[in-house]
């Protein structure tokens, strides 16, 4: 077991993809996640990876897709405006089956918006990153020690799918500093048979390719790509339940968000409101199955985003509206604070009584 | 009997659906020429992206890519990145290459990636119907340019290899055609020089090919390199315009 060591977010999410078997980096400046790059461009060179500044995101993730395509572990990061760029390589990537990683340590939007913390790309990751019929793997960690084991989650989950992986954090994850424990460099990566590195004359040629002209192969292979979502949405839905068997109120967040909501549940419980926290820790598959549980013993659910609103449309799928949803959020970069959530519980308190 | 001309193994046994006449047939049987006699047919991918080439994922019997509109150049370089003992080449159109793919190409021009790009300037958009390209010369008209094109409004065309032979990345930048036996002579020794430079380590190697697009130009087959020779060669005259064993021209 490795020791802990203190470290900033965005380095502890680079040095984990390092240990991961990401030997493939390719970048572009962009605040606030340049401490991923500027980490991989120092540590590359030592374990014999490829750091690439790339002309632009575009770039960036079309070489994410050539070395993914060849076989290798390959990661990107980037912050939401780069993310939008990125979204045409995405949708290719996604197109020809290839598992890579993708970063967004988020700010506010629209445009350049700001480049303090938000979470206003969750629709973005979960539902439009692209054009076309397909889905990402989206992890919301919120440690920092959680961006580190995401990371090696989220490169064994897109091979093992072979579909691309998205790291959703946000500017104060980033940039935050906790101990955390690094995991061990990975010795044996998944083998690829299907990759594009040169066939040695011992195989028919393979190809990466995401066009298929005639309608009906089209919607074949959309339907095997939906029939896997499927499979996962069955089986990996994760998300961590704090004091929520005896709860009345809960309290959904995501990412750092979690942790203000966790402070506001603290403090409600000491004033008598049984009040209680889920934290979807995958965004997309979205833990459906909990909150739906939850719901038959929950009064009321309260969503707390940094965004004007976006899970919260997933909260009230996954509890079928058999419960009122409630939503609590700031945007622009603002961070919400754990008295102006208590104050949105105790007003649902006085509501349920 | 003695066969004397066969198909290169490196063009797989199927029908090509270019065009009749149309002279992207020409160049890929010129590059598989050149994969089978440099014998890396094992070793190399090729990355085609949109435009009238996109299939050749399924023409060329190397291991192969299909890429997003004019991020070949990226798509080659994460490979050649991920597997720097491969072969990789790129086989782009003008739109492709010299519009929507422009920064892509220039920077991997300029990083110098040990990469083959083999670039089919035709002046015009085959695959989406013939609208004006980047290269459309002026005056010519195109669906797009029905007045022909008017480089008041419409800019004058690019040429690419006089553009990119002033970047230390590239090793070689040369222009051919492939409109008479001894130019297409000439063509396949640019591109075995291409990816000799490759397998040598050098750099960034281009060969612009001037190809002909008969369907779109609205011509027969003959007229199209008549065409070709008459109104592209003297806007973009055939030579080496960088070698880095030579210098720039
Ligand atoms: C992002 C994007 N924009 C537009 C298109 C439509 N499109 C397909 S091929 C093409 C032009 C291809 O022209 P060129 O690169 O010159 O190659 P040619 O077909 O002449 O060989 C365009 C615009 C596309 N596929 N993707
Ligand atoms: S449209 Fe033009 S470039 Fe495309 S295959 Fe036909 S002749 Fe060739």
């Amino acid at each position: 077991m490795s020791e802990r060591v203190l470290m900033k977010g965005n380095e502890a999410l680079a040095a984990a993809a390092i240990n991961a078997g990401c030997h493939h980096f390719f970048g572009y400046p962009i605040t606030p996640q340049t401490e991923v790059a500027a980490y991989m461009s120092k540590m590359m060179p030592k374990v014999g990876g490829v750091y690439l500044q790339a002309e632009s995101e575009v770039a960036a993730i079309n070489m994410v897709l050539g070395a993914a395509a060849a076989g290798k572990r390959a990661m990107t990061s980037s912050s939401s405006p780069g993310i939008s760029l990125k979204s045409e390589g995405v949708s290719y990537i996604a197109g020809s089956d290839l598992p890579c990683v993708i970063i967004n340590v988020q700010r506010g939007g629209p445009g350049l918006g700001g480049i303090q913390p938000s979470q206003a790309d969750y629709w973005q990751a979960t539902k439009a990153l692209g054009h076309g019929d397909y889905q990402l793997l989206v992890f919301a960690p919120s440690t920092v020690q959680e961006m580190v084991d995401m990371v090696t989650l989220a490169f064994d989950k897109a091979d093992e799918y072979r579909m691309p992986a998205m790291i959703l954090a946000d500017g104060m994850l980033g940039q935050m500093m906790e101990p955390v424990t690094l995991p061990e460099p990975v010795k044996e990566l998944p083998k690829k048979e299907w990759a594009a590195c040169g066939h040695e004359n011992k195989r028919p040629h393979n190809i990466v390719n995401s066009l298929y002209i005639e309608p009906d192969e089209l919607e074949r292979l959309v339907d095997e790509r939906y029939e896997r979502y499927a499979h996962i949405q069955e089986t990996e839905q994760r998300a961590e339940c704090i004091m929520t068997e005896d709860a009345d109120i809960v309290v959904v967040a995501f990412g750092a968000t979690a942790r203000i909501a966790m402070s506001a549940v603290r403090a409600a419980r000491q004033e008598g409101i049984k009040a209680g926290v889920i934290r979807p820790i995958t965004l997309w598959p979205f833990p459906n199955d909990i909150l739906k549980e939850t719901a038959k013993t929950a009064k009321a659910f309260l969503t707390v985003e940094m965004s004007k609103g976006q899970m919260v449309d997933d909260v009230k799928l996954a509890v079928e509206c058999a419960k009122p949803v409630h939503f609590f959020g700031r945007t622009g970069g603002v961070i919400p604070q754990p008295n102006e959530v208590l104050e949105q519980i105790r007003k649902i308190a006085g509501g349920i009584k | 009997m003695a066969v004397v001309f066969d198909r290169p193994h490196a063009l797989c046994d199927c029908n090509l659906h270019y065009c009749p006449g149309c002279t992207h047939g020409i160049i890929h049987r010129l590059v598989a020429e050149v994969i089978d006699e440099l014998g890396v047919e094992g070793k190399t991918v090729g990355v085609a992206p949109v435009g009238c080439s996109v299939f050749a994922y399924n023409y060329f019997n190397c291991d192969m890519i299909e890429a997003p509109h004019g991020r070949a150049p990226a798509v080659a370089t994460g490979v050649k990145r991920a597997c720097p003992d491969d072969v990789v080449f790129t086989y782009q159109g003008d739109g492709d290459l010299a519009a929507i793919g422009t920064a892509e190409t220039v920077h991997a021009a300029t990083r110098g990636e040990n990469i083959v790009v083999i670039f089919v300037n035709n002046t015009t958009y085959g695959m989406t119907g013939g609208q004006m390209a980047p290269t459309t010369l002026p005056n010519q008209v195109t669906q797009t340019t029905p007045y022909g094109r008017d480089v008041n409004t419409a800019g004058f065309p690019i040429r690419v290899c006089e553009m990119l032979c002033t970047l230390d990345g590239v090793a070689l930048a040369q222009r051919v055609a492939v409109d008479t036996v001894p130019h297409i002579r000439e063509a396949k020794k640019a591109i075995k020089k291409a990816f000799q430079n490759q397998i040598d380590g050098k750099g960034f190697s281009i060969v612009e090919i001037l190809s002909t697009c008969p369907t779109n130009w609205g011509l027969s087959p003959v007229e199209a390199l008549d065409w070709l020779r008459e109104n592209m060669m003297p806007y973009y005259p055939l030579g080496v315009y960088k070698d880095s064993e030579k210098g720039v021209k």
